[in-house]
């Protein structure tokens, strides 16, 4: 999400920090790419018009324009505006003084709501929650199967609703069915709907008036465009949401929804969808995200990740195998499947400082294939092959080759770059080097 | 609350064509006109904001009205009312090639393939599709491809209940060419008309996503000569400049023969179609806009330019 932005952004802020005169006209000339950017990215006029007025107004200011460097300190004001607009912290679920806790999700038809009430659920089951899932949508054919499908999926608890039923009541009793059997949490899947749909909005009025939500978050699809604005508006007018979901994250969405949603209603983007797996969902980080349009990266989120699938003891063996050089193929596989843990490397590029703006990887196309190659190629080694590579002859190499699927010429790629690393590693080691790159992992 | 009742659906535009009160896009565009006498800087600025709300992008935007601003210039727009007129012809120019409905012959088998991101409503446009294309006399089979997502093909089959007609079907998690397959076979011995083939959702940048659809496609190709005969990329009216972003790359990836603009029947103006449509020159086959069974359109270039411009 967001690289046309960055990288249109990018353009703009280079032509301003190379100028050591600015004048209104030339801050004017800046700003006006900056507000095709934004509508580009299906920011919202109205909120587009005042980002820019905004910083307009502190840009063209006497202290910008006459201090030594004012393409920086134009630069610094659209940075901070920005980050501002986004919201700061991340927000968290509050669920926490009522049992069971009632989350209900709401929003267009389409948006992805019932896929995210599974991933909430197992979100809060990660952490310790004991949670329940109910259908609310008695309209669209098999909603219902859906939930009851994804919900034996995640292992989660689930009330049982049918297309009969009225909705309201379907939520009433399931709050008191999630109160007997001890649930912490009750996600409510609602139908889909339109704004401009008074009796179905009506009938969310009511099942929230029934349940009291804890949290009552607004699913939104990161794709929308102008209209994202007035959809909010209207469900955040007649519910007060208390939050915000943006889904189909990992697309090349540009993400305008995102920043126009949390500019007119004022409430928070708590998670966004980031794939079709169910554990595809992240806590929402403002700030970060706007470090990320900005180019900056987000080092705190790639950090995260490599936390979460890093084994410690692990780790420490690996490092004495590799001072002692005897890293074999089989650490080598083990590496990238670690790797592997922490998502698609594309999405680790991304968060890369400054990753977008090399040339050369642009577009660049991480074949995920190239992992499977390789794992498969270790795979279809002997144990004795895999600890000592030297034996691996033409003979070995072409019977690899035929067990994993690949030519020899993989096979040969592979040891080549499994011998480099090992040079590589030695000579890290002699050179006394304490930390060690991890994850350095030698192959195109 | 008070507001909801200010917003009207694209449908009711639809309905009320030239006569009623306008809304939205259709009031904007006429309190610029009719409000003012002189073609003023202010009223060109409320003219790009209506188009950009509309969601035909700023780039597209500037382009038209630059080409106003041109024309005033030029005196061809002597009076504000003459601006309107010209937009309306041009927009309508653009759209008018996208005007080309699905004709589907009596004496062969048809096979249409339907794609599109998560959530723009294949599932339930060919529900609809199923429907008329019944009424009209043909005989239709509907092919549960989406075989990745829960529920997916319960929601097909409730749809072929509903229309009466049969579901070809696997198991959830099965390969949807398998499923394909299967139906070609079956709609060869049966002697259908039509096949429908439902398949998953998938984001347009999802590389492995993409090559099942292309699997998908040449296994329905290579059991019958000439197939799949239109393959659909339904559009969420709602989505923003990224529907550009979709429609290139299906149509680079799988090649795309027609479109389906979904959900017209909310606010939002699905302007992004013109932009499509000037860009790619692809028809628009029909607009989605209602969830009951027959509301479903064929498109209509005049009727949806009035609808904008009323």
């Amino acid at each position: 999400m967001f690289e046309h932005l960055t990288e249109k952004l990018d353009n703009v802020f280079k032509k301003l920090k190379g100028k050591g005169v600015l004048d209104e006209e030339s801050v004017g000339l800046a700003l006006k790419d900056i507000r095709m950017a934004l509508l580009e990215a299906d920011v919202n006029f109205k909120v587009t018009k005042n980002f820019i007025d905004d910083v307009k107004g502190r840009a063209v200011g006497r202290e910008v324009l006459e201090s030594i460097t004012p393409g920086q300190q134009v630069v610094k004001i659209v940075h901070d505006r920005l980050i501002e607009l986004m919201g700061g912290d991340a927000s968290q679920l509050k669920l926490a003084n009522r049992f069971p806790a009632p989350v209900m999700l709401v929003g267009l038809q389409g948006c992805g709501k019932t896929t995210t009430a599974a991933k909430i659920a197992r979100f809060l089951m990660n952490q310790k929650k004991r949670v329940c899932l109910v259908s609310a949508d008695v309209y669209r054919p098999a909603a219902i199967d859906q939930l009851s499908i994804l919900a034996r999926t995640i292992g989660s608890g689930l009330f049982e609703s049918a297309p009969a039923n009225d909705p309201v009541k379907i939520c009433v009793d399931a709050l008191n069915d999630a109160k007997t059997r001890g649930y912490d949490t009750l996600i409510i899947d609602t139908a889909g709907r339109l704004h401009i749909d008074s009796s179905l909005m009506d009938e969310l009025k009511k099942i929230k008036d029934s349940v009291n939500p804890a949290e009552i978050l607004f699913v939104a699809d990161a794709m929308t465009g102008q209209d994202a604005v007035s959809t909010a508006e209207t469900f955040n007018e007649l519910l007060d949401i208390t939050g915000v979901i943006l889904t189909k994250v990992d697309g090349d969405a540009r993400g305008g929804a995102a920043l126009s949603i949390k500019a007119v209603t004022g409430k928070p983007i708590k998670f966004i969808g980031i794939g079709e797996k169910l554990d595809a969902i992240e806590v929402f980080h403002p700030d970060r995200m706007a470090s990320r349009i900005l180019g900056h990266g987000d080092v705190l989120t790639l950090v995260e990740k490599a936390q979460m699938a890093y084994d410690e003891k692990a780790a420490r063996e690996l490092e004495r195998k590799i001072r002692k050089d005897s890293f074999t193929l089989e650490d080598f596989r083990d590496q990238l499947m670690q790797i592997r843990k922490m998502g698609p490397l594309e999405d680790l590029l991304a968060m890369i400082p400054g990753f977008g703006k090399i040339k050369a990887m642009k577009n660049v196309q991480v074949d995920e294939k190239e992992f499977v190659k390789i794992i498969a190629i270790i795979d279809s080694m002997t144990k004795k092959e895999r600890f000592d590579s030297r034996i691996i002859n033409g003979s070995r190499r072409k019977r690899i080759a035929r067990g994993s699927g690949t030519t020899v010429q993989d096979v040969n790629r592979l040891l080549k770059n499994y011998l480099e690393m090992r040079k590589m590693m030695k000579k890290l080691t002699k050179g006394g080097g304490k930390h060690l790159k991890r994850g350095n992992f030698p192959f195109k | 609350m008070g507001n909801m009742n200010n917003k009207e659906g694209f449908f009711n535009r639809l309905k009320e064509g030239l006569s009623k009160t306008r809304k939205g896009f259709v009031k904007n565009v006429d309190e610029m006109i009719f409000g003012e006498k002189i073609l003023s800087r202010n009223l060109f600025d409320d003219l790009e904001e209506t188009l950009i709300m509309a969601d035909l992008g700023p780039a597209f935007t500037t382009e038209l009205v630059e080409e106003m601003k041109y024309r005033a210039g030029r005196k061809e727009l002597d009076r504000p009312d003459a601006l309107k007129k010209i937009l309306k012809d041009h927009m309508r120019e653009i759209l008018r090639d996208s005007e080309l409905p699905l004709e589907i012959p009596r004496d062969e088998l048809y096979t249409i393939m339907v794609l599109g991101v998560n959530g723009t409503g294949k599932t339930t446009t060919i529900g609809k599709m199923a429907h008329q294309f019944k009424k009209a006399g043909y005989s239709v089979i509907l092919v549960a491809g989406d075989t990745f997502r829960a529920a997916a093909i319960e929601q097909l089959e409730i749809w072929s209940q509903r229309v009466n007609v049969p579901l070809i079907k696997q198991k959830m998690g099965a390969d949807p060419s398998a499923v394909a397959y299967d139906a070609v076979h079956a709609a060869k011995s049966r002697k259908a008309n039509v096949i429908i083939i439902d398949t998953a959702g998938r984001l347009h940048t999802q590389t492995n996503l993409m090559e099942e659809l292309k699997k998908l496609k040449r296994i329905v190709g290579r059991e019958h000569e000439g197939a799949p005969h239109e393959t659909l990329l339904v559009l969420d009216a709602t989505t923003g400049q990224n529907a550009i972003s979709q429609a290139k790359m299906f149509n680079e990836e799988i090649g795309i023969t027609g479109l389906v603009l979904t959900k017209l029947d909310g606010t939002a103006k699905g302007g992004i179609v013109v932009r499509i449509a000037k860009e790619m020159s692809i028809p628009i086959r029909y607009i989605g806009i209602g969830e009951k069974i027959d509301d479903l359109r064929i498109f209509n270039s005049e009727e949806f330019v009035n609808a904008l411009f009323a």
